[in-house]
């Protein structure tokens, strides 16, 4: 309820053709902080993050850097937050350079040309995420988990305080999932951003989030620490899946097992005979 | 340590933008200087130079042919130039708002709309009615800009413009006023012939009439469209992700189809329907240049000047004194050269 706080949403609901795909949401990320957003599929999670990128209507008000994101423009809600999209759209034949390049519009004149400035800052975001080999290829030329630097790239170039993810693993294997959120974590670090991850991974989340909020049905159902949020019995109660939760350093390690939690015995599980 | 020198980011690059301007003056030079009474080109030269501010040369032309230069044939080619332009960079223009290389300028009914309003225009008569102002370029401009109002209205709904449903309303929009044309059309059998060679387009001119006309429109449309290179490029990453670079797509987006409806409904009107040129001049641009527009826009405006000069010269000699329609020309001639090019690149690539 202040102003420190990065980003807040106050009492966000949302509908899709008239269903209620969010409710009553109070979320408030502090500065400097990494929030994960977890849930199953259709809690919520990615309408939360709309909701800040202002791409969908929705009831109460979205706070960005303490002011309402309603009356911020286009240009000054962008210089202040970069979404990184789950599924960024790859324009066919664009080169890397150029598409960091993007990442500088909100900081551009009506013209949107960009100057030695900005080539500048691209080149040095490509330098921190160790891409400049790659900046003359097309993007869409890329392995997933190149592109995936490439988009994050893009949005460090906004030179926002906040960064949001949604979904910023899925298509990546194991090993560059954990690639790039410790890039993300060592960014935080190094510029004091605030982040903001929708995530599946619930061990992921458990180990880079300093808080967790678990939605479901459209409801912020607990926010807090790893493992405050991530207890085996709220995982089998939303999930539907036996978890076993241990505590790994400041944070959590979900293991899910296939054997089902009582209570949901009235599925079978799949493949018993 | 190895250090990777600084990539240069995509812009118009000197060179590609000289060739376009000798492209440009090459056939304006072609154009002028090929017709039924020969020219020799150098005399040529001399005289549109002679033309230019602070030079005075002697072209050695006769007076005659003097007139034949300023009378005929240099107004003819400056519409061709004027045209070819517009509809090539509208072209670019509208593949730039779609994402989509297979769109062209006539994708919101412009084409359809422009024919109706030359049939009606033709079949009532309005052509021969009036002395001072040809009715038929005017009929075929109102019916153009209101076809794509019209599909502007029906693809619209209460949520903001979504680029698919505008196709498709232009789709309809384009299939409903042919389906009027052709009605038309068949009623009155015997205008049938001019309608038809309005259709296939052409390139005639009564002095600097036309030019006059067409110029204005040709100015200022290239101008916005030229202006909005910059926000094209960054609609390349979609309407969800231009919003979130802090751009706002849906005024982008009605900005210049605005411009590029108005460009291409300006060159119809006074060329007829001339197909092809929209569709590869940016593509063959894009093939070469790579895909960003701040060098594809201006590119496929030089390059599509000079394509339908050198077409229209093509269409006025190959069957002299007959004339082809252009329309013709710039789909017998461009067609296999696109599909060459294409192959090339795939073996290539």
């Amino acid at each position: 309820m202040s102003v420190q706080d990065a980003l807040a949403w106050r009492g966000v609901g949302a509908r899709l053709d008239g269903r209620v795909v969010l409710a009553d949401v109070d979320l408030a990320v502090a500065p400097g902080s990494w929030l994960a957003l977890v849930g199953p599929n259709g809690a919520g999670k990615t309408t939360l993050v709309r909701c800040l990128a202002g791409l969908l209507r929705h009831t109460g008000v979205v706070e960005v850097g303490g002011r309402r994101a309603d009356r911020l423009s286009a240009r000054a809600r962008a210089r202040t937050l970069a979404v990184v999209p789950q599924l960024p759209v790859v324009p066919p034949g664009m080169r890397v350079i150029d598409y960091v390049l993007l990442g500088r519009t909100p900081h551009l004149g009506l013209r949107l040309a960009s100057t030695t400035r900005d080539h500048a800052a691209a080149w040095a975001v490509l330098q921190r995420l160790d891409l400049e080999a790659l900046a003359d290829r097309p993007l869409d030329r890329l392995s997933g988990g190149e592109r995936q630097r490439a988009v994050v790239a893009r949005a460090l170039a906004q030179e926002a305080s906040i960064l949001v993810l949604d979904e910023p693993t899925t298509s990546l294997d194991v090993g560059h999932q954990f690639e790039v959120l410790e890039l993300i974590e060592d960014l935080r670090a190094e510029r004091g951003l605030t982040v903001v991850t929708t995530l599946h991974d619930l061990t992921l989340a458990g180990q880079f989030a300093d808080r967790v909020a678990l939605l479901a049905e459209g409801r912020l159902v607990a926010v807090g620490t790893p493992a405050e949020v991530l207890t085996a019995e709220r995982i089998g109660e939303h999930y539907g899946v036996a978890a076993e939760v241990v505590p790994d350093g400041d944070g959590v390690v979900v293991t899910v097992h296939r054997r089902r939690t009582e209570g949901f015995s009235a599925r079978s599980a799949p493949g018993a005979r | 340590m190895t250090t990777v020198s600084m990539a240069a980011p995509s812009r118009l690059r000197a060179g590609w933008l000289a060739a376009g301007l000798v492209a440009v003056a090459g056939a304006a030079l072609v154009g002028v200087a090929v017709g039924p009474v020969g020219l020799p080109p150098g005399r040529v030269a001399l005289e549109l130079l002679d033309r230019l501010p602070l030079v005075d040369v002697d072209s050695g032309l006769t007076p005659r042919e003097q007139a034949i230069v300023w009378e005929l044939r240099a107004p003819r080619v400056v519409l061709g130039l004027l045209v070819g332009a517009m509809l090539s960079v509208s072209g670019a223009a509208y593949q730039g708002v779609f994402r989509n290389p297979l769109v062209d300028p006539y994708l919101l009914g412009v084409a359809a709309g422009a024919g109706l309003g030359a049939t009606v225009a033709i079949v009532t008569g309005l052509g021969d009615a009036y002395g001072f102002v040809d009715p038929l370029p005017l009929a075929a401009f109102v019916g153009g800009l209101l076809a794509v109002a019209l599909t502007a209205l029906v693809g619209t709904g209460r949520r903001p413009s979504a680029p698919a449903t505008l196709v498709l309303a232009g789709v309809a929009v384009t299939s409903f006023l042919t389906a009027v044309q052709t009605y038309l059309q068949q009623r009155h059998a015997d205008n049938l012939r001019q309608v038809y060679s309005w259709i296939l387009g052409r390139l005639s001119t009564s002095g600097w009439g036309e030019v006059a006309v067409v110029l204005p429109y040709a100015v200022v449309t290239a101008a916005v469209l030229l202006f909005a290179v910059g926000a094209l490029d960054v609609m390349a990453v979609g309407d969800d992700e231009a919003a979130q670079l802090g751009l706002r797509p849906d005024r982008v987006r009605l900005l210049v189809l605005l411009a590029a409806s108005l460009a291409a409904s300006a060159a119809v009107a006074v060329s007829g329907l001339i197909g092809f040129v929209g569709l590869v001049v940016p593509h063959v641009v894009r093939l070469a240049v790579g895909t960003g527009n701040r060098a594809v826009m201006p590119l496929s405006l030089l390059f599509g000047a000079a394509f339908l000069a050198l077409a229209d010269v093509v269409a006025r000699t190959l069957e002299a004194p007959a004339e082809l329609p252009i329309g013709v020309v710039t789909a017998f001639v461009g067609a296999p050269f696109f599909v060459l090019l294409l192959r090339s690149r795939a073996v290539a690539g």
